[in-house]
């Protein structure tokens, strides 16, 4: 077993072993052990660390160390991102890689520093301006988040997009044991600028914007046929089937055993990937289990921002008519006795379905 | 002797209107780069705007940044690409309206890149609206019967703002008018570039130019003007010398 780590340095020394060269970033709670780890860590190992002045500033200096094929990452939190989204959606159009990790508290505006997950329509819908989806990672233990942010950059290069790494105050504030991978050799991308003029620019006018779109359509095919990634618990017999990613999923993990043993048929799907949204969990469960009732989401939200994904991928899998619930609460980690409160109403017909 | 003159390689004939100077800049840096050798191994960071058409002006790897960030994207492509000369190129809405905390900070954090700003006294691309650098009464579509200074505030200096409170390697202003004036111009574009080049740090050179589409005026007259009205506020000439220079 690893050392105990807080799980945002854990993330950041992750990265550091992926390969990134820069860090770029301006401080926020609960995200900023990331940026104060790695302002020792990146000279010490020869590699660049900038505190800018702004998270605008920090997506752009990440924008331009992408541009020259080197592995980049920012972090941030809520508000933080909000800003960064200028530079997501430049750079979506630019096909530059990159890894942002988002350290989720609640709220809108300032908010607070509640882990919550009130940010997942924005992270999985894209966030800026524009025709494009980031992917979306949520690992829901440390070490999940140790294994995700390392593979994040592979995912980034090979579909020249933008990776979200999305925990949340929760994760990024507690220490688990986690063992860290290899360093990797550190390369620059055979597309990254270096000077010689090698990619010819177009005008900006008499841009085929069809073609653009069309290319765009491909790669977001293929990420969704290869990206999906959940992890699936009790569907073979569920009656009833939670979903929950994340801080939520993880207590969901443990919670199904329970419910279970005390003669729930309940099962669990939990998302490790949320964007692209695990669609072929839900059409292994319709070949397996046709017999579904009911999905649950278990989200730290308002009224739930994955309900909709969970009614969409169940219509779309022979689920229409099944009732699809939330169980939310604002923030903080969904506690046992709350989820089997609010079950009992579903099953007792006293909570309304979401879709 | 005959003197053997030819088009630098690395710009290309631009798009930009009769009478403008940015393609008097832009050919001056395209000399600078081949001078100094670096037209192969140069990254840019333009702006949005009329440095848009640098997009096909230029010949180099470049990023149009987002509008105003061109500086915080060349400190990534300098911080990632420490061997390659790297500058940007916007104008004075980007860089000093939308984009003064990037170029601020960018100065502020000694960047070893090459800031160029064309100071046109307006948003040219966008159809002539107020800038930053905006005449105290000229009239442009956003302040149609002239700027008010005591609402508007009264025109920016960003180089003298960043000579003096941050510790740049060069900072001047040029213009492009007469030979005159583009020779000492060419001369500071030369320092800057010197400067990235030997370690010194960070440089601006604010580059005075005519707009006589925006500005309403025939190309000569727009020269005139330039000459006689704008550059007596905005002074041309080094504001921060390099160190053991002359």
């Amino acid at each position: 077993m690893g050392d105990m780590v807080k799980g945002n340095i854990a993330i950041a020394e992750a990265a550091v072993r992926a390969g990134i060269e820069v860090y770029a970033g301006y401080p926020i709670t609960p995200s900023t052990e990331t940026m104060e780890y790695l302002s020792a860590r990146m000279p010490e190992l020869g590699r660049t660390f900038i505190q800018s002045e702004s998270e605008l500033a920090a997506i752009n200096i990440v924008m331009g160390v992408s541009a020259c094929g080197r592995r980049v990452l920012t972090a941030s939190s809520g508000p933080g991102i909000s800003l960064k989204q200028e530079g997501i959606s430049y750079m979506q159009q630019l096909n530059l890689p990159a890894v942002i990790l988002n350290v989720v508290r609640w709220g809108n505006g300032l908010g607070s520093l509640d882990a919550s997950q009130t940010d997942y329509l924005r992270e999985t819908r894209g966030g800026g301006n524009g025709d494009y989806r980031n992917i979306v990672l949520a690992p829901s233990t440390v070490q999940e988040g140790v294994d995700l942010i390392y593979e994040a950059f592979d995912i980034a290069e090979k579909y020249r997009t933008i990776v979200v790494v999305m925990t949340d105050s929760g994760l990024g504030q507690m220490m688990e044991p986690c063992e860290y991978p290899d360093f990797r050799e550190i390369t620059k991308c055979s597309w990254g600028l270096d000077g010689s003029y090698s990619v010819k620019r177009g005008n900006f006018l008499g841009r085929d914007i069809q073609a653009e779109s069309d290319a765009y359509i491909t790669k977001v095919r293929e990420i969704r046929e290869n990206e999906q990634r959940w992890f699936a618990a009790g569907l073979e017999d569920a009656e009833c089937v939670f979903v929950a990613a994340g801080m939520p999923g993880r207590v969901m993990e443990g919670l199904i055993e329970e419910m279970r043993a005390e003669g729930n048929k309940v099962g669990l799907i939990r998302p490790i990937i949320v964007w692209p949204y695990p669609d072929k969990a839900f059409a292994e469960l319709r070949a397996m289990n046709p017999n579904v009732k009911g999905f649950i989401t278990v989200e730290t939200n308002g009224e739930g921002q994955m309900i909709e994904d969970v009614a969409l991928y169940a219509k779309k899998n022979g689920f229409g008519m099944v009732p699809c619930y939330a169980i939310t609460q604002a923030c903080g980690v969904p506690k046992d006795d709350m989820v089997k409160e609010a079950f009992a109403k579903i099953v007792r017909g006293e909570k309304k379905e979401v879709f | 002797m005959a003197i053997e003159k030819h088009a630098p390689q690395a710009v290309n004939p631009a798009m930009f209107c009769a009478g403008c100077g940015h393609g008097v800049l832009l050919r001056l840096i395209g000399e600078c780069l081949e001078e100094y050798g670096v037209e192969k191994k140069t990254l840019v960071a333009i702006g949005v705007g009329c440095s848009c058409h640098l997009k096909t002006g230029i010949n180099c790897d470049l990023i149009q940044s987002p509008h105003g960030r061109a500086a915080a994207v060349a400190t990534g492509m300098r911080r990632a690409e420490p061997d390659m000369f790297v500058f940007t190129y916007q104008g004075d809405g980007d860089a000093y309206n939308i984009g003064i905390a990037e170029t601020l900070n960018a100065a502020y954090r000694n960047e070893n890149i090459c800031v160029f700003t064309v100071n046109n006294t307006n948003f040219g691309m966008t159809g002539g609206q107020m800038s930053w650098c905006t005449m105290p009464g000229q009239k442009t579509t956003t302040s149609p019967s002239g700027r008010d200074i005591s609402i508007t505030g009264a025109p920016i200096k960003v180089p003298e703002l960043i000579a003096t409170s941050f510790a740049p390697a060069y900072v001047a202003r040029g213009c492009v008018a007469g030979p005159k004036e583009i020779n000492q111009l060419k001369g500071f574009i030369k320092n800057a570039f010197e400067a990235q080049l030997n370690h010194e740090g960070y440089s601006m050179v604010e580059v005075l130019s005519t707009c006589p589409t925006n500005w309403g005026m025939k190309p000569l007259q727009a020269q005139k003007h330039m000459l006689e009205n704008v550059a007596p506020y905005y002074t041309i000439g080094e504001i921060k010398p390099r160190k053991g220079a002359n």
